[in-house]
């Protein structure tokens, strides 16, 4: 493996695994703040146009993350296109709230909190805390907190979408990595000339 | 109070310039005098809203809910094959409950106003600026005196024209109720200052609202934990800016239906006095 492999691998793959822990965190602690049975991140994949789940807390920790909807499934998909928050309390009259997709997860909420993930001006997905506890009366302050962690989930989300992306363009196929292949090549063996037409390259770029 | 007959405001109407020379001063008396306390009963004591067109732009409306009774026009806007949108008549009512929510709320408040739906927000829709600025359009084209907009869009390359409308419907007498987003992130018709814009407070009076010095925000009202009108005859309980909304809406339809006249500058001015926070509650 090349230094310049190595480098970005050390940062792009050590990244994404902060990234997610950075996730994995948020949902926990929106979870244990609202003392709900589960929390969850939901990721836009807007090539398949599908929502991934990308960390949960709680009720199907460990099952659900990688699993797929199509991004106008359910509350988390009426708040993705809205980009605004929703609180519902009794799902069971909801209609934007996919009872199928829920059942699929082994886990059917009584009342959500949805907030998308916004970064800039769009939309990067969705977190969703279930269940409060039902004796609790909602206050309008929790659904700004919930507002506040989706902005720490937006980053987090926003970051690891980034390193994936960079990752994916200096692997096998990716649109930088001839540069990869190059670097590689570099460092095989002594190749005096073709480092002097790296540095004219660099001259004629700047 | 004197009220004189209110010619119809349009926008070719030929003006020689803009200033207004002496004798042009009697056509341009104000048609409604304020008294020197507005009261909620002088505000909309005995209204019902009837008479009073309200537009509301959403997900579509349920036909035949019973919190909602009738709509008057249904239209959604649609992308047409070669890309183009177009209003159309809407037959498919409300893919997903808010509009319907809405429009119960409005209905609520309001008896006996005219509800009208646009449905620009469906099941799964994507790209929606575009969608909801030709609603938008149109609804201010069709002089609604209340358009309610329990949604807004965080895209900045669609502030320039949604601005324009936003003023536009302003002088043609078109209010525009708008919710504040519910997160602290810019987000747009809200903002504008030619627009009526509501967040929540948590009490459990419709007629409780609050006027908020401090804006962008300017109203709050009721938003907690609302049982609303939803799919399939249904309600469900709901909490968001989304609800507050029609309450204001709903509270200058009635305004409206006893004061035809006033404009939407007058008519936030009314708003401001019969506020809870500024004595209102007379």
């Amino acid at each position: 493996m090349s230094d310049l492999e190595a480098a970005v691998a050390a940062g792009v793959l050590g990244a994404d695994e902060a990234h997610r822990s950075l996730l994995q965190a948020t949902v926990e602690v929106a979870r244990a703040i609202f003392g709900a049975k589960a929390a969850s991140v939901f990721l836009l994949d807007e090539v398949a146009d599908e929502l991934v789940f990308e960390a949960v807390a709680g009720e199907g920790a460990g099952e659900l993350v990688g699993m797929r909807f199509p991004s106008g499934t359910g509350i988390a998909g009426w708040v993705l296109t809205t980009a605004e928050p929703l609180v519902v309390d009794d799902l069971s009259a909801d209609t934007r709230f996919s009872r199928g997709a829920a059942e699929s997860t082994g886990y059917v909420p009584k009342s959500i909190m949805a907030v998308p993930l916004l970064v800039e001006e769009r939309a990067l997905g969705v977190l969703e805390v279930l269940d409060r506890p039902p004796e609790s009366r909602l206050k309008l302050a929790e659904v700004d907190l919930l507002g506040l962690f989706a902005n720490q989930a937006a980053i987090a989300l926003d970051l690891l979408q980034k390193a994936r992306r960079a990752r994916e363009a200096l692997a096998g196929e990716g649109r930088l990595a001839p540069l990869a292949r190059i670097a590689r090549r570099l460092e095989e063996e002594e190749r005096g000339a073709a480092l002097e037409l790296l540095q004219a390259l660099e001259k004629l770029l700047r | 109070m004197s009220v004189v007959p209110h010619e119809s405001h349009s926008e070719e109407e030929e003006l020689p310039a803009w200033s207004l020379p002496a004798e042009a001063v009697d056509r341009i008396r104000v048609p409604v005098a304020l008294p020197d306390q507005v009261t909620r009963e002088w505000a909309w004591g005995g209204s019902t809203g009837a008479g009073v067109r309200v537009c509301i732009l959403d997900s579509g409306v349920e036909l035949g809910h019973p919190l909602v009774g009738a709509i008057a026009r249904s239209v959604a806007v649609l992308r047409r094959e070669d890309g183009e949108l177009e209003v159309v008549e809407d037959e498919e009512g409300d893919l997903c409950g808010h509009g319907t929510a809405c429009a119960g709320i409005v209905r609520s408040l309001a008896p006996e106003c005219e509800l009208a739906s646009v449905r620009v927000l469906g099941a799964g829709y994507t790209g929606g600026g575009e969608t909801m600025l030709a609603g938008l359009r149109w609804a201010i084209e069709q002089g609604f005196q209340v358009v309610n907009m329990s949604l807004s869009t965080t895209r900045t390359k669609y502030v320039e024209r949604l601005h324009e409308l936003a003023d536009r419907a302003y002088f043609r007498r078109v209010l525009l109720v708008a919710s504040a987003h519910n997160m602290p992130v810019e987000s747009f018709p809200w903002r504008f200052a030619s627009v009526i814009s509501v967040g929540s407070h948590e009490e459990p009076d419709p007629f409780t609202f609050f006027y908020n010095p401090s804006p962008p925000v300017e109203f709050f009202a009721r938003g907690l934990d609302l049982d609303v009108a939803w799919l399939g005859g249904s309600t469900l309980r709901c909490t968001g800016n989304s609800f507050a909304t029609p309450h204001v809406a709903g509270i200058c339809a009635l305004v409206l239906g006893k004061h035809p006249e006033l404009t939407p500058f007058q008519l936030k001015s009314v708003l401001y006095q019969t506020a809870t926070n500024a004595g209102g509650e007379r």
